[in-house]
């Protein structure tokens, strides 16, 4: 079975996000003052064969945990249905 | 003090880093039981990365004066020189070792974020960076992860931050698989009597803190760097700091601005140990004491904890006392560059530091006692000669055969150009800005060490940092005087003049004896090397714990960061040769000697050998010879002969040009050690016919060895003893590409 | 002419730029990203840099900085222009050249010296310059790579912006030659009206005898021949 994955990647929440930060004050900076918290993340997508639902999700949960995103600084959550 | 919480014991002292014997001390100082907050507040002081506990009985040996020196070891955050014209160059190097094994890409970009704000903390802008780099073995995956990691951090954060990142090393060896070097290297210039200090006085002047806010980022990284690397390790890793050029850049503007306003009584970046570092070393250093309230820093998560704000190590922070009544001239500045500027407290008269939070008083040390030079502990740790010390020495060259001929001279050519050590690192280069400036003499005409304009006058600063760890493990005293010798040599064959350096050492666990006694021996050998090139010290970093606790130690490595002054523009030498015809000859003396070079070590595989023939005194007067022949004009290009021995020194010369080169070997020594040896105090220079009569002439006055070695040819070849060992343009392919193809 | 190089928070060329036209003798003025005021001067520059640390696309944010509006006012009514490199980047988010610059396509920052030809003599900028010859100039980026669509693509053709392509050192214009996957090895443009110019490469750091290359101090000689010829 193929299965589509959206995975998000962001940076963990406690630690600094200076391309959020930066797009924040240039947000400021154009008048829109009423926004915050800006972080900036990855958008992934990419399909995979895989026998089950959980099946997929392992593999999802692999390619995330190994290369995707970088545990040390940066947390993930996905998506994963099948087409 | 409120004691609402258990007081710690010690077993939390230990848990923290510290020895009994430490938590003992620290209620003596107390007169009382810590609470935790002040726990941790000495635990992270006291550890080896604030306070050089277990070095600095021996970095106390290093020479440190010169009439040139602005600022010496120990008391300014960076080394200051004088350049004349009334100018100074702060120049430092530092390592980040630790934080780059686990995140490369982090670690090293926020070491250099934390050189250069060592340098413009002082009031000088920086003008060029260096690094030196040590990796393990190359077909490693995770060596490949470190080596794209640690080189794109230094990139995004050097260029963006905007100064040019104008030379440096990287070196691979198996003894650094697990633990990698990463030590960056800053100079900066700035106006005599402009140079700010670290220091905090004046009763009631205000305490700022200034630049990004205060995260949990690197909580305990000072007390983390003194731990050897495990698998555990990486359970902390939350602590991981993230670094923001763009701040840095705007916090450079600030803080020169800043200084030059005039309003500034003292001022520290915060590195190591964050806020509790600069408060309690600015206090100690002026004598004074400091109420900070911590309610007003400003912070990125909520409910951080008194400790926490301490320590934290987030990045792109200074903190500023400021001339009382002249806060608004700081908040204007800080405005202008849109960055925080808190006023967090005060000057006092009572030589301790309070630290309140929401009122209530959360920490109260007297901030001598915090501080290396007041209460910090000292030791004197044992050492021991490691059993592998006289193994090495007992290799002799006769042990092996020499090279049976021109094919197996070809065979080892080809070893060497493509071996990673040895090999352009024009792949790593590449990925930092270094034309940026408009003062890096070397793009278009490469030399020995870096050579920088300095802007608004005529000098340039000439830098270089260098280690050859193998030589330093096989005889850590001579291998050290050697690393600061091939510095000086690099500086001379650009045509400057070395003043000083600055020291990154790294080593293994200094509770060891046998790591120790490799960090004693290294002093030794640059106390003399120094001493007899005229090169003070005028800091650095100590680096313990490099090692895993599976594969022992690194290699001893103490980088040395070099530098010069090239007063005239005119004096500058380059190492590439100029045109054919020109004579090539060898200055210095010819040895029969392989120790430590990279053909016994790789091509042999033979590890176990003493250090390469070196001797002071004949090093000395090569150097003094050599910079005597760039005055007077006589050669046309310097390259020091290092490592890959004679032949790659010449194809290092002739490739720039494209020529090739003819050369002859000498019967009295044995081909291999003539051409791949690594023997010191060499240069190999060319030199046009007409010059030649007077290029003797002024050899022999000064009593230095040479020999003639052949010609510069436009024949694309290089030609050794009338035979084609490989052609210049393949020789160059493989040069240039070796990296890249290991790395794509 | 009076010179105005604009400067971003995270501008880091605007005093290697300075610098040079000072050298050559010409009136140089910082203006401040913050201010609205040109301050009279005649060609503007946006200089390199990482102007609001470029995180989310270079040039992006600073697109939109107080100054911004006065910039495109002066490019409007005939001003000259320049952007160099991150100057460029933000010229294109600014809509004032036609394109955009992609990352590079080797994915990677590269600093080094690239060689340029000469594509129309006919701007300011390129007036004197020599058409077969392979200027020498360093670049220093990451997002370098020139794109446009093709109808855009065919517009820059049929009326010569396209200024400057990347080269070899014998001036021959070859895909190895060109350091970023540019479209068409293009590294510099000018708009319609050709008082806008835009280049990624850095002709301000090759302007020096001691840093032996002076083919940059060529190319920005050429901004005030006219005015001595005039």
């Amino acid at each position: 079975m193929k299965f589509v994955a959206e995975i998000n990647v962001m940076p963990q929440k406690e630690i600094l996000d200076p391309q959020g930060k930066a797009v924040k004050l240039g947000l400021h900076n154009l008048g829109i003052d009423s926004v915050d918290n800006v972080r900036i993340g990855k958008h992934i997508t990419l399909e995979v064969e895989a026998e089950s639902q959980k099946a997929a999700e392992e593999q999802v949960e692999i390619a995330c945990k190994k290369l995707l995103a970088n545990i040390i600084m940066e947390e993930f959550s996905f998506v994963v249905t099948a087409v | 003090m409120e004691h609402q919480e258990t007081l710690p014991t010690v077993e939390t002292a230990k848990k923290l880093g510290l020895l009994p014997e430490e938590f003992e001390r620290i209620q003596e100082i107390l007169g009382r039981v810590p609470n935790f907050t002040e726990l941790s507040i000495f635990s992270v002081m006291w550890s080896e990365h604030c306070s050089y506990k277990n070095s600095i009985v021996w970095l106390k040996k290093l020479p440190k004066d010169s009439p040139r020196m602005l600022a010496k070891a120990g008391e300014e955050n960076a080394g200051v020189v004088d350049l004349g014209d009334g100018l100074g160059c702060a120049f430092k190097i530092e390592s980040h070792n630790h934080p780059s094994a686990l995140e490369p890409y982090q670690g090293a970009a926020t070491g250099v974020g934390g050189i250069n704000r060592d340098i413009f903390t002082m009031g000088a802008r920086p003008i060029a960076q260096l690094n030196s780099l040590r990796f393990g073995n190359l077909n490693l995956a995770k060596t490949k992860w470190l080596v794209k990691g640690v080189v794109k951090g230094i990139g995004d954060y050097g260029n963006a931050f905007g100064i040019p990142t104008v030379g440096g090393e990287v070196q691979f060896d198996d003894c650094y698989n697990v633990n990698p070097l990463v030590n960056a290297f800053s100079a900066g210039i700035l106006k005599k009597g402009k140079m700010a200090s670290a220091i905090s006085y004046g009763v009631g002047n205000p305490v700022f803190i200034v630049g990004s806010a205060t995260g949990k980022d690197g909580i305990g990284g000072a007390s983390f760097a003194s731990e050897d690397i495990s698998e555990k390790s990486s359970e902390k890793l939350p602590a991981v700091q993230v670094g923001d050029p763009f701040q840095e850049k705007l916090l450079l503007e600030a803080t020169l601005e800043i200084i030059d306003s005039g309003c500034v009584i003292g001022i520290q970046d915060m590195g190591a140990a964050g806020i509790i570092c600069s408060t309690s070393e600015m206090s100690a250093k002026g004598e004074h004491g400091m109420d900070i309230d911590l309610s007003k820093v400003p912070t990125r998560q909520p409910n951080m904890k008194p400790f926490e704000i301490l320590l934290s190590e987030s990045q792109e922070r200074m903190l500023i006392v400021v001339e009382k009544g002249k806060e608004d001239i700081a908040k204007k500045i800080f405005d202008k560059w849109d960055l925080n500027c808190e006023q967090i407290g005060v000057v006092t008269d009572t030589k301790r530091l309070n630290f309140y939070q929401d009122g209530v008083l959360v920490a109260d040390v007297p901030a001598e006692d915090l501080v290396l030079g007041g209460g910090a502990p000292v030791y004197q740790r044992e050492y021991r000669e490691p059993a592998y010390y006289q193994e090495y020495k007992k290799f002799k060259i006769e042990s092996i055969a020499d090279l049976s001929g021109t094919d197996e001279i070809r065979k080892v050519a080809e070893h060497l150009l493509s071996h990673p050590n040895v090999c352009s690192k024009k792949w790593v280069a590449e990925q930092y800005d270094s034309t940026i400036g408009r003062a890096n003499r070397n793009t278009n005409s490469p030399s020995d060490a870096a050579v920088v304009k300095v802007h608004g006058s005529e000098k340039s600063i000439v830098i270089t940092v260098d280690c050859n760890s193998r030589y330093v493990n096989a005889d850590p005293e001579e291998g050290c005087a050697i690393a600061v010798a091939e510095a000086s040599r690099n500086i001379i064959c650009s045509g400057g003049e070395p003043v000083a350096i600055t020291n990154c050492l790294n080593f293994g666990n200094p509770y060891v004896p046998e790591v120790y006694w490799q960090f004693v021996g290294a002093i030794k050998g640059m106390k003399k090397s120094c001493e007899t090139f005229g090169t003070p010290v005028t800091g650095g970093n100590v680096s313990f714990y490099n090692q895993s606790s599976d594969e022992g130690p690194v290699f001893p490595t103490p980088t040395i960061g070099m530098l010069g002054i090239l007063d005239n523009p005119e004096n500058r030498m380059t190492l590439d040769f100029k045109a054919a015809g020109d004579l090539i000859y060898l200055v210095g003396a010819s040895k029969n000697d392989v120790n430590s070079s990279e053909y016994l070590y790789s091509y042999r595989g033979i590890k176990a050998s003493g250090h390469p023939a070196f001797d002071l005194a004949e090093e000395k007067s090569l150097q003094d010879a050599v910079s005597k022949l760039i005055s007077s004009k006589l050669i046309a290009s310097a390259h020091d002969v290092s490592d890959g021995g004679l032949f790659i020194t010449l194809a290092e010369s002739a490739m720039p040009g494209q020529f090739g080169f003819a050369i002859n070997t000498d019967a009295a020594f044995r081909k291999d050690a003539f051409l791949f040896g690594e023997a010191q105090s060499r240069v190999l220079v060319s030199v046009k016919a007409d010059k030649l009569a007077e290029f003797e002439k002024a050899l022999q006055t000064d009593g230095v060895r040479y020999s003639a070695l052949g010609t510069v040819t436009s024949d694309p070849n290089y030609v050794i003893d009338s035979e084609v060992i490989v052609a210049a343009k393949s020789a160059k392919e493989v040069y240039d590409n070796t990296l890249e193809g290991y790395l794509v | 002419m009076k010179f105005g190089v604009v400067v971003f928070p995270g501008s880091n060329c605007d005093d290697d730029t300075i610098g040079v036209l000072e050298a050559m003798g010409q009136e140089a003025i910082k203006l401040w990203h913050k201010d609205t005021d040109l301050q009279g001067a005649d060609f503007l520059i946006l200089p390199g840099g990482f102007s609001y640390g470029d995180y989310l696309r270079s040039g992006a944010i600073a697109r939109f900085s107080p100054i911004m509006d006065k910039v495109i006012e002066h490019a409007s009514n005939g001003g000259y222009l320049m952007g160099i490199c991150n100057g460029f980047q933000v010229l294109v988010e600014a809509g004032l050249l036609p394109g955009v610059l992609l990352r590079n396509d080797k994915q990677k920052f590269i600093s080094k010296n690239i060689y340029l030809k000469t594509q129309s003599t006919n701007s300011l900028l390129t007036n004197g310059l020599d058409t077969e010859k392979a200027y020498k100039i360093p670049i220093a980026h990451a997002e370098g790579r020139y794109f446009a669509d093709e109808a855009t693509l065919k517009q820059l053709n049929d009326n010569n912006q396209v200024l400057f392509r990347y080269c070899d050192e014998n001036a021959e214009i070859t895909e190895a030659s060109n350091p970023n996957g540019s479209l068409e090895n293009i590294a510099g443009i000018c708009n319609a009206g050709r008082n806008v110019f835009g280049l990624m490469p850095h002709p301000e750091r090759a302007a020096d005898p001691l840093l032996s290359n002076t083919d940059g101090l060529e190319i920005l000689k050429q901004l005030i021949s006219s005015e001595v010829l005039a």
